[in-house]
């Protein structure tokens, strides 16, 4: 791989955020915080990151993605338990799972836009919900799904154990590496740019002769295989499936998250988002029970005064420090020789 | 038979009848201009032609396939695009990125989830050409949103033209251009229409009179006269309407 193509992989805040997660089990003791912080940070970027493919790309509310989550986790463990005690097979349980009810619910969903399809996501979320809460024998209803195993990662050659929160992170975030250079290639490729032109104007996409219906159908599908996959971590680190995750409140929040990070202005949006929220539970957490109450009403703020959300501010910040704005989307210059 | 025909379309919208038996043909490789009152159906016909709606009664066909209600998407895959009265742009996207996602090369791969668009030199190559051709040269990386309303207007049509069809409607291109803007625009039409089928509403009827082998009066969802700008100068309705400019 030449020089040029590996530029075209990675990003400089890619990079950055490879730096910062990479090392965080190595200083987040040492800053009053704790490992398993760590570990839901990193599974909850990799389903926020998920949500706004659709939201901040696609511009699909998608109101009950939680319900993804949680089958995510209810198959990874079913896998393990039923079918193989293997990690990669369980993972892949997982994802296959989700993609296939994913897929299943964007077939019924993909025709609409806007409120329609979020009213239609939020009354398939519910749909899920009763079905895990109430088939007891699958999914242990309301007690959930105990037991889930931290299977050893085979690597083949070395197999090695992920029972440690410092271990199982460092999956997590070979999980997010590779999700996020992925993401970052979609989004920047035709299939990309075709996705957010249709959260720009649908109609004009189809008069361009795009089926808008299965590129909705496949970014659906593709973000709730990818919710499934942070499902199955979250399993693994919650050593356990439980149908709170299912709920609409979860649902609720993820896109609050995505929203106050910035997903609809930038890739980064939902990481700094996840960041934000996980902080501010711990910390206003510690003062007052009631603190997503103030989560909310920083929320609130936000819509008010920053829509643009915490992404918004930094880019802010840039141009009054005159650092020349990044600007992912722009082309390189050499490129546009414009010939008449 | 005519690149493209109409046969006795009909539609209409609750109780309201908007096209009534309207057959139009567009001769390949001729600029038919249609014309008409506002409220006409001039902009459901095109509707109708295209795809968004689908008529009640009624044929179409374009090069002798039959394309009646077929969707947008397909229309298009035949090689029939079109431009909207009421802008239809991307408006966070750049000029240059509104053009590159109607390019036939980009459409025909649009699925591919891994190669960088923005390093797709030949695409933006291409880009950049139908931008300069619409007087957009250097706007490359504007933002549509940012763009003057010609210049939006410019774009739009754009957009149109970078899909390379082989049959163009322009639903009044126009609207709320200046005169030197009309002007610009007409020479671009006289350029183009050697290489593509042109079908244009308009109510500037010195520039569709100048421009166009054939036209069709449509009022009331009717199409009340058709002929050459030549036959029609005689007809009652066009001699009536605002003809000052076209002495
Ligand atoms: N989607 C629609 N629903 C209901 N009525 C419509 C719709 N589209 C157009 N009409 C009506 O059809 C008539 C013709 O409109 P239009 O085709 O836009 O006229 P023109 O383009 O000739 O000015 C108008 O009375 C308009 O209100
Ligand atoms: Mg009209």
């Amino acid at each position: 791989m030449n020089s040029k193509s590996i530029r075209n992989l990675f990003t400089a805040p890619m990079l950055v955020s490879f730096l910062v997660f990479g090392t965080m089990p190595f200083w987040i003791d040492a800053i009053g915080l704790y490992q398993y912080l760590g570990l839901e940070v990193m599974i909850w970027v990799i389903f926020a990151l998920a949500v706004n493919l659709l939201l901040g790309y696609t511009g699909l509310p998608s109101f009950g993605h939680g319900a993804f989550l949680g089958i995510g986790a209810y198959a990874f463990g079913l896998t393990q338990f039923n079918i193989a005690a293997n990690l990669w097979v369980s993972l892949f349980g997982a994802v296959a799972a989700t993609a296939v009810l994913g897929g299943l619910v964007a077939a019924f969903i993909s025709h609409r836009r806007g409120i329609y399809f979020a009213l239609m996501t939020i009354a398939c979320a519910q749909i899920f919900f009763f079905i895990a809460s109430k088939w007891t024998d699958v999914t242990g209803g309301e007690d959930g799904l105990l037991n889930i195993q931290r299977l050893p990662l085979d690597l083949g050659l070395a197999e090695i154990s992920i029972k440690s929160n410092f271990n199982l992170y460092y999956l997590c975030f070979a999980a997010y590496v590779i999700i996020v250079v992925g993401m970052w290639r979609l989004v920047n490729s035709p299939f990309g740019k075709i996705i957010t032109a249709i959260k720009q104007n649908d109609s004009r996409v189809a008069f361009l002769g795009y089926n808008v219906w299965l590129y909705k159908w496949i970014i659906f599908t593709l973000s709730c295989a990818i919710s499934g996959l942070a499902g199955a971590l979250f399993a693994m680190a919650q050593e356990g499936a439980y149908i709170n995750i299912m709920s609409l409140q979860w649902s609720g929040i993820v896109i609050l998250i995505v929203l106050i990070g910035g997903g609809f202005i930038s890739f980064w949006g939902p990481v700094l988002g996840v960041i934000f929220y996980f902080l501010a539970r711990d910390i206003l957490g510690a003062y007052t029970e009631a603190w997503l109450l103030w989560f909310g009403l920083i929320f609130m703020l936000m819509v008010m005064f920053k829509p643009e959300g915490l992404a918004g501010i930094w880019q802010d910040a840039q141009l009054m420090f005159g650092r020349r704005k990044e600007a992912p989307q722009a082309c390189p210059e050499p490129n546009h020789a414009g010939g008449d | 038979m005519a690149l493209f025909e109409a046969r006795h379309l009909h539609k209409r919208f609750a109780d309201q009848v908007v096209l009534e038996d309207i057959t139009l043909s567009f001769e390949e490789n001729q600029i038919s201009g249609i014309m008409g009152p506002n409220g006409a159906g001039k902009t459901t016909c095109f509707n109708v032609l295209t795809g968004r709606y689908r008529p009640d009664r009624g044929t179409v066909f374009f090069d002798g396939k039959d394309i009646t209600g077929l969707p947008p998407r397909k229309i298009a895959r035949h090689g029939i695009a079109r431009s909207f009265q009421m802008m239809n742009l991307f408006d966070e996207y750049t000029a240059l990125e509104n053009i590159v996602l109607a390019l036939p090369e980009v459409s025909a791969r649009g699925f591919s989830m891994t190669h960088n668009l923005a390093h797709d030199v030949d695409a933006q190559d291409r880009g950049a050409a139908v931008l300069a051709r619409i007087g957009l040269g250097g706007r490359e990386h504007t933002p549509a949103s940012d763009l003057s309303y010609g210049q939006r207007r410019a774009l739009e049509i754009g957009i149109a033209l970078a899909a390379e069809p082989r049959m163009l409607f322009l639903d009044e291109p126009t609207s709320g251009l200046g005169t030197d803007a009309t002007a610009t625009l007409a020479t671009l039409i006289q350029e183009i229409r050697k290489s593509v089928t042109i079908v244009i509403i308009e109510h500037d009827m010195k520039f569709l009179f100048d421009l166009a082998d054939r036209i069709a009066v449509i009022h009331w969802g009717q199409v009340i006269a058709q002929g050459t700008p030549e036959t029609l100068r005689e007809n009652e309705w066009v001699r009536t309407s605002n003809l000052g400019a076209l002495a």
